[in-house]
């Protein structure tokens, strides 16, 4: 058994590969042969010198940097605010009933459109940055965690309730560890769509450093498309690489909930 | 039936409380960038609402501009609809298939839309067809996740039963594999068409009509009532877009949730 899925394993990531240089094959000789204009679509070896160069680009690496700076104080912020919400939330159905209207009617607004009037309210980029990220990111770990919270057994609340726990202490023993896996999803996808923002931000919403700035000056440079989509590429390699650091600290917090954690992706 | 509605009404007491509130706050403070809300509908009002009605009060510059917007959100909605239930099919029937290209689509996933503009302004120029793309490859991974998910999760015994009676392939797809897929295939689609007002917004800041573009106009002409006016057009349009798409789901389901006996 554990033989065949280590052969399952290790084709997944040979089949994986070829799929990659397959696609990079393809995009490479269509751009040779002239199928597709390199003006339009540099070609796909030359997008790869130049991600490579970049990483030792001392000025992209500190806009990665900046980047990811925003993007983990914004995610840390909207933990901070949208866990202890969703805990009264979930916990305090009569202010639930009360703020669900509201709610209903700030998550339709597209996050992106605040970011022009931000540009106006804030004057440092930074914490403009962190509040984009905060208002679009709260919603789901503020769900997720109101929906942790309604799915805890009412048998173990019970229970601690007649040893003489306090709502508060039910509430910390057994709620927030029962939710905890739905929270951590919450967080997760929170984390993909702050990263979006935090480049959204930068793109829309101008600053001097990071990856959205990176593009926005490189587009006016002679081989600007080559440099952009390069650090497009690096910046999905950020997307990547955070998101299986979540999922990897999902799989090890909360082994003991994994059908659960797994049925969530 | 009238209790209930009123009931629902009164649930809505904290709406008017904060537009209050709000009206208060924003007077009592006369900053320039937080104007009373009722500045924000006058505004409105003179922007998209001074049509005859015959044209439901809306104006030239709204139906220059609205059925444009409406338009690209929905053809990539579409689009990437049809493609991401297409791919995540064969993805969710293939497991080889999938082992070969789940690491672009995850690379797909995880690349931000908003930074893949210029690419798409290189390859499309200015216009529907490089909105239509950016909106499509912005929004089509849920669907295709979801997709993908639930034709790997149909039911063993349908399909046995299925090849015992020697259904075609074709039907053994509109039969048995997409009816059981829908569900997920549906959630997947109302992420999707709210992500598909966003990434229409990033679009049309790169452009030179819709409603992302009267937006940016707004914000360069200072005109701050114009800009919240604005933001708060983008949130009616994404919560009717959202009302639209339940009521669409729950009559394209209704045969599930009652064969399941839940909602």
């Amino acid at each position: 058994m554990r033989l065949t899925v280590h052969r399952a394993l290790e084709s997944q990531i040979v089949c994986g590969a070829i799929g990659v240089a397959g696609l990079l094959c393809i995009a490479e000789a269509a751009g040779r042969s002239g199928l597709i204009s390199t003006v339009q679509f540099p070609l796909a070896s030359t997008v790869l010198a130049n991600a490579a160069e970049l990483a030792t680009d001392a000025e992209f690496l500190a806009d990665v940097g900046a980047t990811f700076l925003g993007w983990a104080l914004g995610l840390l912020v909207t933990v901070l605010v949208a866990v202890p919400a969703g805990l009264v939330l979930g916990s305090v159905p009569a202010i639930e009933r009360a703020l669900r209207p509201l709610i209903e009617f700030l998550r339709p607004i597209p996050s992106v459109a605040l970011i022009p009037l931000a540009g106006f309210i804030f004057s440092d980029r930074l914490d403009m940055k962190i509040a984009m990220i905060v208002y679009a990111s709260t919603w789901p770990i503020l769900i997720n965690t109101i929906y942790g919270l309604r799915d805890v057994d009412p048998l173990a609340k019970e229970t601690l309730r007649t040893f003489g726990f306090g709502h508060l202490s039910v509430l910390w023993r057994v709620s927030l560890p029962s939710a905890a896996p739905f929270i951590a999803t919450g967080i997760r996808v929170s984390a993909t769509i702050a990263l979006i923002l935090a480049i959204s931000t930068e793109l829309i919403g101008g600053g001097s450093d990071g990856i959205g700035t990176f593009i926005i000056l490189a587009e006016s440079s002679p081989d600007g498309l080559t440099l952009t989509i390069a650090a497009t590429v690096w910046a999905g390699v950020l997307g990547l690489l955070t998101n299986a650091a979540f999922v990897w600290g999902e799989r090890r917090i909360f082994h003991w909930h994994s059908t659960r954690v797994g049925a969530a992706q | 039936m009238i209790s209930k509605f009123a009931a629902y009404l009164l649930r809505l007491w904290v709406v008017p409380v904060v537009l209050i509130v709000w009206e208060v706050a924003t007077r009592a403070m006369e900053h320039p960038f937080f104007p009373p809300p009722s500045t924000i509908v006058l505004r409105m009002r003179e922007l998209w609402f001074t049509g005859p009605p015959t044209q439901l009060w809306f104006n030239d510059t709204a139906l220059g501009n609205f059925p444009h917007s409406l338009g690209r959100l929905l053809g990539g909605w579409v689009v990437a609809g049809l493609i991401g239930v297409t791919l995540g099919i064969m993805l969710g029937r293939s497991p080889l298939l999938f082992r070969f290209i789940d690491p672009l689509i995850q690379f797909g996933r995880a690349l931000p839309p908003p930074a893949l503009l210029p690419l798409f302004l290189a390859l499309f120029s200015v216009g529907t067809q490089m909105q239509v793309a950016t909106i499509t490859f912005g929004i089509i991974w849920p669907v295709l996740f979801n997709a993908a998910d639930g034709a790997r999760n149909v039911e063993p015994l349908h399909l046995e039963t299925s090849r015992a009676f020697k259904l075609s392939g074709r039907q053994r797809l509109f039969e048995i594999i997409l009816p059981s897929a829908a569900p997920k295939i549906f959630a997947g689609l109302r992420l999707s068409l709210s992500l598909a007002l966003i990434l229409m917004v990033i679009a049309e800041f790169f452009s030179t009509e819709g409603i992302g573009f009267q937006l940016r106009a707004t914000q360069r002409a200072f005109d701050l009532p114009g800009v919240w006016g604005s933001i708060i057009l983008l949130g009616i349009l994404g919560y009717l877009l959202n009302q639209a798409f339940l009521v669409l789901e729950r009559r394209a389901l209704s045969w599930h949730s009652s064969s399941k006996g839940t909602a």
